[in-house]
């Protein structure tokens, strides 16, 4: 009942660069083991009905309260783990589905790296080998797979002729994670999905590893999903930003708008969390109280509604829906606030274009 | 400060693998109680392993570890058995920079936490899980009563990150050495746990070590930042000087590099070059083959750490002088 399914971003018009992936109605619930006897088995909806697309060649943020389901939405893209339902499309071919894209060819376009670097990387491989492993079993000979990965290591600012024998429990955390880097260049992927991926890096490294993901970009077309809890970056990098809450998108457009004229309460309170990098002007409260819902029963209604300051009776009525922002291509957000004809009384008033 | 509740002097650290890499150099430096020192620096310039070193976690067979630490007037690598288990975990502990190095995947987090308690104290099973289950409410875990019986992985990174704040907190630390505990948090998320710990040290009035790339989390909760690169502390001032006046160029460097809103649309400031080879240090300045200030006497001979008042500065041709500022 509360989860109508949401109204997907409109379909790409002419003139937008096709879409290199087309997520619909993807959802993963996990069981939760059961506590006593009997009744009824409990879910956590991790990922409630997403949808969203990401244009080639571009870099779409993700963000969103840690336990949101980012990191659970990124795995099932790069079917690590099955989803409950949805569909993926991949290049204009849907994935994994008869006749069309072999999952084996997927996964080697799409490559991940994750936010825990030490857990992603074999001890017993010094890290060339680490690299030149996946061109390797995709058939480069051995000898030019090692030059390659030599040169990836350089390129990710991990001098090659000091850090190329060295196993991973010699490397610091910010190194072990530009390994991880290279090694997913290293299989010449499409789509880069980078979860957390800079964000143990110290900041003149991590200007590098930025930096370099942008060269790449430009150089090869790749195109990037990026998750990070740091908003600068994000801000950074990103053409589109997607917000999620409790497994659902709550926002998506491009980058200037959701950090210009963002149109959901949640965003916003996101948006001002960012410490000011003035000791004069700690922060002195949280701009979000409360915790996040249960996601195993998730409230009625829109799901930040017990946290926003500007809820009203309808927000536990009706889940909103994600809903194109009038006057803004390619901005959508889940908030009665943007409808006027959705019975909040504030309805229209601050958040329109 | 009075007497400091940290003493560390000279302290060095060499790795013997194939290679013999020198993680720290003469690292030395105090810690007031009630204080918050923030450790700022290069990837790879041995905050983890000032860290670890503090907590005796380095193996010894592959470890040289020179110099002198002392806690509450103990010396800490002379520590051995009974001592060291309750000095560990008990007088000092860690909040790591990957959880997946403080948790056990087999057990669920409810059960380690209360664990942790009973091999500090004599306390018995039940008041012990009491205790755990009250930390975890205190970090903002929400649904705690559930998440108690949850398995790390079962858990969000940025949850995991607060089980482990709750681990380390359990047995009331006198210091706590946090390794990049918000790194995984979202931007509510770790404003709250700044807060939190920020409260938590005030309440308590232990000394804490956070370690951070973030510069602002730095400046949410640290009293003076210590600035590492090469394995030795090159800077460190009170907080709210040195990010408006940094010292070493460094971190100048470090400081311009840190992407904001005004940089959109053009290449970030990087420092040139890369860090040093741990096993083979140039002779004089670590930072000299990427520093613009770089001088012959810099690569020919080491700048030492000198002090003056609340600040200490290893450079020849410093952005700022130590004197001009005092
Ligand atoms: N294997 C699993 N079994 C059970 N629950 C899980 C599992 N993996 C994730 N969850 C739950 O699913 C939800 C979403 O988790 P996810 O890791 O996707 O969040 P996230 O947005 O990446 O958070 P963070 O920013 O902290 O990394 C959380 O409530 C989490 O506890
Ligand atoms: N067990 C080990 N054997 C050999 N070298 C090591 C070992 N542990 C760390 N090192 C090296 O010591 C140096 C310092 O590592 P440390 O983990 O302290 O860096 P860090 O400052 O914490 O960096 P980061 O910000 O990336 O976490 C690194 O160059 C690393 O390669
Ligand atoms: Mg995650
Ligand atoms: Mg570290």
């Amino acid at each position: 009942m509360n989860t109508p399914s949401q109204a997907s971003p409109a379909p790409e018009r002419g003139g937008r660069p096709q879409p290199l992936l087309v997520v619909r109605d993807l959802k993963k619930h996990f069981p939760v083991r059961d506590s006593g006897f009997g009744g009824p088995r409990k879910f956590v909806h991790a990922v409630d009905g997403v949808n969203f697309s990401v244009p080639k060649g571009k870099t779409l943020g993700i963000v969103g309260e840690s336990g949101c389901g980012k990191s659970t939405t990124a795995r099932l893209v790069a079917r690590l783990m099955p989803a409950d339902a949805g569909s993926l499309i991949f290049d204009g071919e849907g994935v994994a589905e008869f006749r069309g894209l072999h999952l084996k060819e997927f996964r080697r376009k799409l490559q991940m790296v994750f936010q825990d670097s030490f857990a992603s990387l074999n001890p017993r491989l010094t890290i060339a080998e680490t690299v030149a492993y996946g061109p390797r079993v995709h058939g480069t000979p051995a000898a030019k797979a090692m030059q390659q990965a030599r040169e990836l290591l350089d390129r990710v600012g991990l001098d090659a002729a000091n850090f190329a024998n060295r196993y991973p429990h010699e490397l610091s955390g910010g190194q072990r994670q530009r390994v991880n880097i290279a090694r997913a260049l290293a299989y010449d992927p499409q789509l880069v999905i980078l979860d957390e991926a800079v964000a143990a890096l110290d900041k003149s490294v991590q200007a590098q590893v930025l930096n370099l993901l942008q060269e790449l970009k430009a150089e090869r077309g790749l195109t990037y999903l990026f998750i990070s809890h740091d908003l600068h970056v994000v801000h950074y990098l990103s053409d589109y930003v997607m917000v999620m809450y409790l497994g659902q998108v709550i926002e998506t457009g491009p980058v200037e708008r959701i950090y210009g004229h963002t149109a959901h309460p949640y965003t916003r309170a996101l948006l001002s969390a960012v410490p000011s990098m003035d000791p004069a002007r700690r922060t002195e409260a949280s701009p979000l109280a409360g915790d996040p819902p249960n996601p195993i029963n998730p409230p009625s209604g829109c799901r930040f509604r017990d946290r926003c300051p500007r809820a009203h009776a309808v927000c536990a009525d009706r889940a909103p829906e994600l809903a194109a922002i009038h006057g803004a291509p390619e901005h959508f957000a889940a908030c009665h606030l943007n409808d006027t004809a959705s019975g909040h009384p504030d309805a229209g008033q601050e958040f329109s274009a | 400060m009075t007497t400091p509740l940290l003493t560390v002097r000279d302290l060095s650290v060499q790795f013997h693998g194939n290679r013999v890499a020198s993680a720290l150099n003469q690292v030395s430096f105090e810690l007031g109680q009630d204080e918050v020192l923030g450790l700022l620096g290069e990837s790879g310039s041995g905050k983890s392993v000032t860290l670890r070193t503090l907590l005796r976690l380095h193996p010894a067979r592959s470890t040289r570890i020179q110099g002198e630490i002392r806690v509450g007037g103990q010396d800490v690598l002379a520590l051995k058995g009974r001592a060291l288990d309750l000095y560990r975990g008990g007088t000092v502990s860690m909040v790591f920079q990957e959880p997946g190095l403080a948790f056990d995947p087999v057990y669920t987090i409810g059960r380690q936490i209360t664990e942790a308690i009973r091999a500090h104290e004599s306390i018995d099973a039940r008041s012990a899980a009491a205790r755990a289950l009250q930390m975890l409410e205190m970090v903002q875990i929400p649904q705690a009563r559930r998440r108690f019986d949850a398995y790390p992985h079962e858990l969000s990174g940025g949850m995991r990150q607060r089980a482990m704040i709750a681990l380390a907190l359990a047995c009331k630390p006198k210091l706590l050495l946090a390794d990049e505990p918000t790194t995984a948090l979202d931007a509510t998320v770790q404003i709250q746990i700044l807060l939190l710990l920020r409260e938590l040290q005030r309440e308590t009035g232990m000394s804490v070590i956070f370690v951070t790339h973030d510069i602002g989390a730095a400046v949410e909760v640290a009293d003076r930042i210590a600035v590492m690169y090469a394995g030795r502390i090159v800077e460190q001032q009170p907080v709210d000087r040195i990010v408006h006046t940094p010292r070493h160029p460094y971190t100048e460097g470090l400081l311009a590099a840190t992407v904001g809103p005004e940089h959109r649309g053009q290449p970030l400031r990087a420092i040139p070059g890369s860090p040093p080879d741990l096993a083979a240090l140039p002779p004089g300045c670590s930072f000299a083959p990427r520093c613009a200030y770089v001088s012959e006497q810099c690569r020919r001979d080491r700048p030492p750490l000198l002090a003056a008042d609340d600040q200490a500065l290893a450079c020849w041709h410093p952005v700022r002088g130590l004197v001009e500022a005092a």
